[in-house]
C-alpha cells in the first residue's frame, strides 16, 4: 500500500497513423483530458514526468517536443523530468517524487508513433551493436527465439497462442481506442502469414500512434478531491541479463521477482484468487501465458491452458487484457501507461463496455522494456 | 516513508578524448567498480540502479536494458533517464528520489558517454524540431554564440573577461588527475585561440570527452551505517521549457533564476555568496562563468568581471567554482551533470585531495542543457 | 483568412550518422582469433565460475571481477530457433526465409545468437547438436559474422 492515487487519465485512440497531430499536440489533448478528468487545472501539477524515446522520434533530446503541451513551462517552469522506456516506468518515477515528499501532484504523459520510424531498425539498435547487431536481429526475430524456447520447453502449441490472439482481438472490440478489434478464429490465426516461426501475423500486435497521460497525486490532494481515487497498492521493477544467450528465454525471473516484491507491497499473497482483472504488456501472443505464469497466476508451464481454457476470458475467473491488450494496439512506451489506464479504469468501474464482471479490489497492470521483456515493471491498483 | 538521503560514494574513469579500449560497457563498469570501492560496498549492497546518456551519441536504444552487463543491474530494479546535457544532472537527482521515496535504501546511478564513437555536433543538431528548427539550428555552439553576443552588447563585457573564467578553470583542473584536460592556459591564449563562433574561441569552450560517472545515494539510516560523512542533499529544483530554439530568450536564464530561487526559498538562503562553500556550474562554455553566476543571484546583472577578476571565483577565494576544472575541462555529456554532484559530494565530505576547498558546509551543484534547461541540487555536510 | 481544404503534410526526414564503435581491448582479441584463426574464446569468472560466450571483460554478476580466457569448441547444442520470413533488406544478411538461433558451446554457460544453415528448416530440433562453419580465411573481416553460421554437428545439406 501506498499513500499515491491515480486521480485522472486520458488516453487518445490508436492508429496506424495519426497523420492530424503532431508529438505535441497528441500530448496537450491527453494533458487536457487527464486534467479534465481528475478536475484539476494545470496550476495544480507541480511536477511533471514525460516519457519518450529519442529512436522511436527520430529526435535527440525527445522530451524537447512536448515540454509546452504538457504544461511543465507554465508558469515560468515547474519541476520535470524524463524517464526513457516504458510508461509504466515513468509512473513509477512520479510516484517517487511525490513519496519522497518534494511534490504533491505528477502529470506523467508519454507519446509514441510507430508510423514515423522503422521499427525494424529501431529495434535492432538495442542490440548489442560486436555480436547481434549485425545479423540483423530485430524485436521479431528475437520474440520469436523466445516464443520457440517457451513451446520446447513446455509442450505448449502454436494453437495455445493463437487462443490468446482470438481472446484478446475479440476483447477490442468492446474497446473504443483500439486499433484491431475483430472477430478470429483460432483457425485463422494460425492460417495467417508465417512471419519469424513460431510467430505469424496475428500473433504479432499492429505498429500504432498514440499517446497517455496519468495524474499522480499524495493521498493528502487525492483524499480532497471529488473522484474516487485509485490507489497504487504495490509497485516494483527489475531486470535480467540482456544477450539473449544469457537468459533462460522459457523463464522471466526479473517479472518473478517484482511481481513477488509488488504483491508484498499489496499484501497479496494468492494473485489468481485476489486479482480480479489483468492488464499485461502482451507484444506478441506468447507473452501472455509467459508473463502469467511468472506472475504467479498458474504454475510454470501452464501458461497455455489458459486462454485455452477460458480462464483468462473477459467473463473468465480472471479476466486478462479485456481492453484488447497490447496484441491490439502498440504504441510503443504508450502501452504499458495504457495498461494501467486500463486496470484504473477497471478499479474505478468506468471501463464501459469492458468493465468486467464484479467489484474490482485489485487489477494488476504490466510494462517491459528490452529485447523479450528483459525488463519488467509490475503496478497493483486498488480501491 | 520518505527518509533523508546522502551520498555515500563516488567513482569516475579517467577522463580522456577517446578511450578505444575499452566498450561503453566497459567504461560503465569502471565508474562503478570505482564508486563501490569508494563506499567500500559491494554489487549485492545495491537496491536499484539508474542509469542515462544521450541515444544518439552511441546510438544505442534503451541503453539501460544493452548496459546492464557493466552496470551491474542484472535482477535488479533499473531505470533509464535522459535530458539532454542536464542527463547527469536528471540522473542525480532521481538518484535522490528513488531513495528519498522510501521505496530503495541504496541507489548506484551512473551517467556516462563515448562521444568519440559518432559527431557530437551532427547528434546534437537532431534536438531541434524537424520542421521549423532543424534546418537553421546548428548544434549548440552558435546557440551559445548568440546568448554570450547578447550578453556582451547588454553590459559591455569583454571577449577577455569570459577568457579570465575559462584561465580559472583550466587552472583548477590541473588539479584533477581525472580531468581530460589538465593543463592551465593564459589569457593571452584563450585569445589568441581559433574563432570558432564569435564571441566564442577553442579555448573557451569544453571538449568531448569518453568518461562516466557513478555516484552512490542511501537513505538515511543506511548512509549513517556506511559513510562516516555523507553528503546530504539538501534540496533539488529542475526548470525546464520550450519546444522550439525560437522560443528562448538568450538574454536572461530564466529556467537557472527560477531553479535558484525555488532552491534558495526552500532551504533559506538569502545570500548565497556568503553562504554558499563551494560550486560545481555545469558551464559548458566561459561567457556562462559570467551571466550565470548572475542569474544565480551572486552579484547584480553585468556585475560579475568584477567576481570574477577579484579572484572570488578561484580556489582561496570568497566561493570557488568548478574545483575540479569544470566542464571546460572534461565533457562526456551523459556523465557531465552527475560529475558536477559528485565532485560536490567530494568537496562536503571532505575528500577531494588535491581540489579540495577547506571547510565545505554547503555545495551546488547545477546542470544546463536542452533549450536552456536549468538543474540543480544543493549538499551540505549535516543533514537537511 | 483565404481557406485551404484540410491537408496532413508529411516531412520526409532522415537521421543518418556514422558511428564508430570501439570494440575493446576484451572483444578485438576474441574478433582477432576469430578473425585470424577461427578460433572461438569465451571468458570465465574466477569468482563464481560462469563460461560467458559472447566473452566480458568484467563477470556482470560478480561486478568488480575481470574474467580470464577460456577456448571453446566451435560445437555445441541448439537452445532456440526461428526461421525468418519477412524481409527487411536494410538489416538482414540474407534474402529471406533464414534461420537464426541460439546455441550454446560446450563447456560455455550461456548461448550464442547467430544463423543457422545447412539443414531443412522442418528438420530444426532444439536439443540438435550444432558445429559452427567459418568464412574463408581471406574474407573475414574481424567481425562477428566471421563466423558464418551453424549448421549441423558432422556437415549439413550442402
Amino acid at each position: 500500500m501506498t499513500d499515491i492515487a491515480i486521480v485522472g487519465a486520458a488516453q487518445t485512440p490508436y492508429q496506424r497513423c495519426r497523420d492530424d497531430a503532431n508529438f505535441a499536440e497528441m500530448i496537450y489533448e491527453v494533458t487536457c483530458g487527464a486534467l479534465a478528468d481528475a478536475g484539476l487545472g494545470i496550476s495544480d501539477i507541480d511536477n511533471f514526468i514525460t516519457v519518450s524515446n529519442d529512436f522511436w522520434d527520430g529526435r535527440t533530446i525527445s522530451s524537447m517536443a512536448v515540454q509546452d503541451a504538457c504544461g511543465s513551462s507554465f508558469e515560468g517552469g515547474r519541476n520535470v523530468s524524463t524517464v526513457e522506456g516504458d510508461g509504466t516506468f515513468g509512473l513509477l518515477y512520479g510516484m517517487m517524487r511525490i513519496l519522497s515528499g518534494a511534490y504533491q501532484t505528477t502529470l506523467v504523459v508519454v507519446h509514441c508513433k510507430g508510423s514515423e520510424g522503422n521499427m525494424r531498425q529501431i529495434t535492432n539498435g538495442m542490440f548489442d551493436y560486436i555480436y547481434t547487431r549485425p545479423l540483423g536481429i530485430e524485436a521479431i526475430g528475437a520474440a520469436a527465439l523466445q516464443a520457440r524456447r517457451y513451446m520446447d520447453s513446455y509442450n505448449i502449441t502454436e494453437e495455445d497462442f493463437a487462443h490468446v490472439s482470438v481472446k484478446n482481438r475479440g476483447n477490442a472490440l468492446r474497446n473504443p481506442h483500439a486499433q484491431l478489434a475483430a472477430e478470429m478464429t483460432v483457425e485463422e490465426v494460425m492460417a495467417s502469414k508465417p512471419i519469424a516461426s513460431p510467430l505469424k501475423l496475428h500473433d504479432l500486435s499492429p505498429i500504432s500512434d498514440g499517446a497517455a497521460a496519468v495524474i499522480l497525486a499524495h493521498r493528502n490532494v487525492a483524499d480532497k478531491l471529488g473522484r474516487k481515487p485509485v490507489w497504487v497498492k504495490g509497485i516494483a521493477h527489475c531486470s535480467e541479463a540482456h544477450f539473449l544467450g544469457d537468459r533462460d528465454l522459457a523463464e522471466a525471473p526479473a517479472l518473478r521477482d517484482a511481481s513477488r516484491r509488488a504483491y508484498q507491497m499489496a499484501g497479496i499473497k494468492k494473485p489468481f484468487a485476489e486479482i480480479d482483472v489483468v492488464e499485461l504488456y502482451d507484444a506478441f501472443s506468447y507473452m501472455e501465458p509467459l508473463w502469467l505464469e511468472e506472475l504467479g497466476f498458474c504454475p510454470r508451464g501452464k501458461g497455455g491452458e489458459l486462454a485455452r481454457l477460458g480462464a483468462t476470458a473477459f467473463d473468465g475467473p480472471v479476466p486478462v487484457n479485456p481492453s484488447g491488450g497490447v496484441l491490439s494496439a502498440h504504441a510503443v512506451l504508450v502501452a504499458g501507461l495504457a495498461r494501467v489506464i486500463e486496470a484504473a479504469l477497471q478499479v474505478r468501474g468506468e471501463a464501459g463496455e469492458r468493465q468486467v464482471e464484479g467489484p474490482v479490489e485489485f487489477a494488476l497492470a504490466h510494462g517491459i522494456n528490452g529485447p523479450c521483456g528483459q525488463s519488467h515493471c509490475v503496478v497493483i491498483l486498488g480501491e | 516513508m520518505s527518509q533523508r538521503v546522502g551520498i555515500i560514494g563516488f567513482g569516475q574513469t579517467y577522463h580522456r578524448s577517446r578511450r578505444d579500449d575499452v566498450t561503453g560497457i566497459e567504461l560503465i563498469n569502471e565508474a562503478v567498480r570505482s564508486a563501490l570501492e569508494d563506499a567500500e560496498l559491494t554489487i549485492k549492497d545495491i537496491d536499484a540502479v539508474v542509469i542515462g546518456n544521450m541515444d544518439h551519441f552511441e546510438a544505442v536504444n534503451y541503453v539501460d536494458t544493452w548496459s546492464v552487463d557493466g552496470s551491474g543491474a542484472w535482477m535488479k530494479p533499473l531505470i533509464k533517464l535522459t535530458t539532454g546535457g542536464t542527463t547527469g544532472s536528471t540522473l542525480g537527482i532521481a538518484g535522490y528520489h528513488h531513495a528519498a521515496s522510501g521505496l530503495f535504501d541504496v541507489v548506484l546511478v551512473i551517467g556516462w558517454e563515448k562521444n568519440s564513437e559518432s559527431d557530437t555536433t551532427g547528434a546534437i543538431i537532431t534536438c531541434s524540431d524537424p520542421i521549423f528548427d532543424r534546418f537553421s539550428f546548428s548544434g549548440a555552439l552558435p546557440g551559445l554564440a548568440v546568448e554570450a553576443s547578447a550578453y556582451i552588447k547588454r553590459y559591455g563585457i569583454t571577449e577577455e573577461d569570459a577568457a579570465r573564467v575559462a584561465v580559472r578553470d583550466r587552472t583548477h583542473g590541473a588539479n584533477n588527475p581525472y580531468a581530460q584536460l589538465q593543463t592551465p592556459v593564459t589569457v593571452e591564449e584563450v585569445m589568441k585561440s581559433p574563432m570558432l563562433s564569435w564571441p566564442i574561441k577553442l579555448l573557451d569552450i569544453c571538449p568531448r570527452s569518453d568518461g562516466a560517472a557513478a555516484v552512490i545515494f542511501a537513505g538515511e539510516r543506511k548512509a549513517r551505517q556506511m559513510c562516516p560523512q555523507p553528503a546530504w542533499v539538501h534540496s533539488t529544483a529542475v526548470r525546464h521549457s520550450h519546444a522550439y530554439f525560437c522560443d528562448v530568450n538568450y538574454e536572461e536564464l530564466h529556467t537557472l533564476e527560477g531553479a535558484v530561487r525555488e532552491l534558495y526559498d526552500h532551504v533559506g538562503i538569502k545570500e548565497p555568496l556568503k553562504e554558499l562553500d563551494v560550486v560545481e556550474l555545469y558551464q559548458p562554455y566561459s561567457f556562462a562563468g559570467l551571466k550565470w553566476i548572475e542569474a544565480m543571484g551572486l552579484c547584480k546583472p553585468g556585475e560579475s568581471p568584477r567576481l570574477i577578476w577579484d579572484g572570488a571565483t578561484d580556489m582561496g577565494g570568497e566561493l570557488p567554482f568548478n574545483p575540479s576544472g569544470g566542464v571546460i575541462c572534461t565533457n562526456c555529456i551523459g556523465a557531465t551533470g552527475l560529475l558536477r554532484i559528485g565532485e560536490a559530494a567530494l568537496q562536503v565530505m571532505g575528500r577531494a585531495a588535491g581540489r579540495q576547498v577547506p571547510d565545505v558546509n554547503l555545495a551546488l551543484a547545477t546542470g544546463f542543457g536542452g533549450a536552456y534547461w536549468s538543474d540543480l541540487m544543493l549538499l551540505g555536510r549535516r543533514p537537511w | 483568412m483565404t481557406t485551404s481544404p484540410e491537408e496532413h503534410i508529411i516531412y520526409d526526414g532522415r537521421i543518418k550518422m556514422p558511428y564508430t564503435w570501439a570494440a575493446g581491448k576484451t572483444s578485438s582479441y576474441f574478433l582477432t582469433q576469430l578473425r585470424d584463426y577461427g578460433r572461438l574464446w569465451g571468458t570465465r569468472c574466477p569468482d563464481c565460475a560462469m563460461v560467458y560466450m559472447p566473452p566480458r571483460k568484467n563477470c556482470p554478476r560478480c561486478v568488480v571481477t575481470d574474467t580470464t580466457w577460456v577456448e571453446l569448441p566451435p560445437r555445441g547444442v541448439l537452445e532456440t530457433f526461428t526461421v525468418v520470413h519477412f524481409s527487411e533488406p536494410s538489416l538482414q544478411p540474407m534474402e529471406p526465409p533464414y534461420i537464426y538461433g541460439i546455441v550454446r558451446l560446450d563447456g560455455a554457460d550461456t548461448g550464442l545468437t547467430h544463423l543457422v544453415s545447412e539443414i531443412e528448416p522442418n528438420r530444426l530440433r532444439s536439443g540438435m547438436r550444432m558445429e559452427a562453419a567459418f568464412k574463408k580465411l581471406e574474407q573475414r573481416r574481424g567481425e562477428i559474422t566471421d563466423l558464418l553460421y551453424f549448421r549441423p554437428e558432422g556437415g549439413g545439406r550442402q
